[in-house]
């Protein structure tokens, strides 16, 4: 029988591994934009002749707000309305936005390509119905992302965000389809066996 | 229990389950997987952070050379030599430069790739148009494809759907692209975020395949996941005389289980507009008859087939372009360059005055010939309209169908193509 101190640190040993590098407490400043961002105003499509995130990073949500990119420090959350990242499948909006330090995306609702790019690259997105009404531009903010908790710094308020589907769960877990598809490729195992 | 949509009986076979319903997570076997000349050397990038070598199977996948081609600016240039390297180090054989296949959408029915009940992705957004024929067509981003090319599969959750039952015949001068747009206005860019659009009632038979094509390429628009037809007739006849591949034609239960239905009258649908910045910013053309616009494009992977040109030339009919308007031609694909030629649509639509350019997405991607300058009005027959996506972000981009787009670029106004028809 193995010894409770023994399986608590396999398990953290298993956290460990599959979290290293993630923060999953995120600290910063909200970034508030409207409904329906599409992704051609999160990077125009005219920078999309490179897809190197030092290219796109400068030019993220240019035609959204030109010089938006310059206030965004690293660790800020966007704090969104419907449709977020509706448009087209390029990467290269992910990308852009974690270029420029955003390190998580709350919105009402995310546009399906984007919602599984940015997971895929590691770039947590949150659905709540309501941290749209509640935050302003530029105030504090700090995610949970594994517990789904999105906390209002100034007050303390807590606000929950939607559970996640068991894949989105374990894409966010994993720090993304990279790290997700490499631990799935043991040997004689396949995707989805 | 409920029976199945199309969506359901489609993913079931690709993911080899019995019953696929509405919500389920799965992973899914890929047919055909296509890509683009800047997203190949992403996906290739992204490959290798995967840790992956192989293509799972060369003979899925197809490159087609059409958004930043040829070459807008030496960038653009490394992109596509990048994406040919790796389709020779892959041996890709389907691999289209610029000038052989076309704008991919129009492109890849004509190579009969697709079959009905394939699974096909793409790393482009308007990959659901191959939902026309009976497939399931979705697009995706990099990181995704990625792993479709590394495994063969690619999780799906299987979406609810959105049916829509089309009744009556179009009126002439009205094609797919207004009851795209007429749909977008009643369902708006939220309406169907992750659902499927299912198109069928006693309306959907009589559509053309190229009206088919345009409503499912901008099913996306609507945020839908794919938008699909029953493969009929002339589906097995399209795909028939292209490929020996056996296609599976499936059926909606009759008791299937939908989020919503939907009945339009296409009979009763006129000649839409989408208004900047939106493609559901949608109203009958006449609305928009003050609105002077400083170019035209015809073109691209929602209406850049052949009957597409052939509505444009009726409404043109020899008159020349409006002297403030740039015409601006891209032909879907070279085979229906071929036939504007055989047909005399090519040298008419020089003779008006217009620019016949390379078979290619153009300034719809903010790509030459004719990207938009500061505070510059267009009007295109492309699937989206979002601010700065062509070119200045003053600019400014209305959508429509092609007989719209002719009778605009007669008058320099947008217009209503019925009056001028006769």
């Amino acid at each position: 029988m193995k010894s409770v101190v023994k399986m608590k640190h396999e398990a953290e040993e298993r956290c460990s591994n599959v979290d290293r590098g993630r923060a999953l407490r995120i600290s910063g400043r909200v970034i508030k934009l409207g409904h329906d961002v599409d992704t051609d105003r999160i990077i125009p499509a005219r920078y999309c002749n490179s897809f190197a995130q030092e290219d796109l990073a400068p030019h993220a949500l240019e035609d959204y707000d030109p010089g938006l990119a310059n206030k965004i420090r690293p660790g800020d959350v966007i704090v969104a309305g419907e449709n977020f990242g509706c448009g087209s499948s390029r990467e290269h909006a992910p990308v852009a936005l974690l270029g420029a330090g955003i390190r998580c995306i709350v919105a009402v609702s995310f546009a399906r390509i984007f919602y599984r790019n940015a997971l895929n690259l590691g770039l947590p997105v949150l659905v709540c119905e309501h941290a749209f009404d509640v935050f302003e531009n530029f105030e504090e903010i700090v995610v949970e992302t594994g517990a789904g908790k999105i906390i209002k710094a100034g007050t303390g308020d807590v606000l929950r965000a939607r559970p996640l589907s068991r894949i989105a769960g374990d894409l966010m877990r994993a720090g993304g389809l990279a790290s997700l598809v490499r631990a799935m490729t043991v040997p004689g195992r396949e995707p989805g066996d | 229990m409920a029976g199945a949509t199309l969506a359901e009986k489609l993913i079931s076979r690709i993911a080899g389950v019995d019953r696929a319903r509405a919500g389920d997570h799965l992973w899914c076997k890929v047919d055909v997987a296509l890509l683009t000349d800047p997203t190949t050397p992403q996906v290739g990038a992204a490959m290798a952070r995967l840790g992956a070598e192989k293509v799972f199977d060369p003979a899925k996948v197809v490159i087609f050379h059409d958004h930043f081609v040829p070459a807008k600016d030496v960038k653009s240039a490394g992109l596509a030599r990048a994406s040919k390297e790796f389709a020779r180090e892959h041996g890709i054989e389907k691999f289209f430069e610029v000038g052989r296949a076309g704008i991919c959408h129009v492109a890849l029915p004509e190579t009969g790739m697709v079959v009905p009940g394939d699974l096909v992705v793409g790393a482009d957004s308007h990959t659901t148009t191959h939902g026309a024929l009976g497939a399931f067509a979705t697009g995706m981003g990099a990181t995704d494809m990625a792993a479709v090319l590394a495994t063969g599969k690619t999780w799906l959750m299987v979406p609810e759907t959105i049916r829509v039952d089309l009744k009556g015949a179009l009126d002439k001068y009205v094609c797919g692209k207004d009851v795209a747009l007429a749909l977008l206005k009643e369902l708006g860019v939220r309406g169907a975020i992750y659902k499927a659009l299912e198109f069928g009632g006693p309306g959907a038979g009589d559509l053309e395949l190229a009206d088919r094509f345009t409503m499912c390429n901008m099913a996306v628009e609507a945020g839908a996941k794919a938008g699909i037809f029953k493969a009929d007739e002339k589906v097995l006849d399209y795909v028939g005389s292209r490929t020996d591949r056996e296609p599976v034609v499936f059926e909606p239960d009759p008791d299937a289980e939908y989020r919503r239905c939907i009945e339009m009258d296409v009979s009763k649908v006129e000649p839409m507009v989408a208004a900047p910045h939106s493609p559901d910013n949608v109203s009958p053309a006449s609305v928009f008859s003050d609105v002077a616009v400083d170019q035209v494009l015809i073109g691209s992977c929602t209406n850049g087939r052949i009957e597409d040109f052939r509505a444009f030339a009726e409404i043109m009919n020899g008159r020349k372009v409006h002297p403030d308007v740039r015409l601006i031609a891209l032909p879907g694909s070279p085979s229906v360059l071929e036939q504007m030629i055989a047909e005399g649509i090519a040298a008419s639509l020089v003779q008006s005055g217009g620019v016949l350019g390379p078979c290619t997405c153009g300034p719809c991607i903010g790509s030459p010939p004719g990207v938009l300058g500061e505070s510059e009005v267009a009007l295109f027959t492309t699937n989206r309209n979002f601010q700065g996506r062509s070119g200045a972000r003053s600019s400014r981009v209305y959508l429509a169908s092609p007989a719209v787009a002719a009778a605009t670029a007669i008058t320099g106004r947008i217009t209503d193509p019925r009056n001028l028809a006769g």
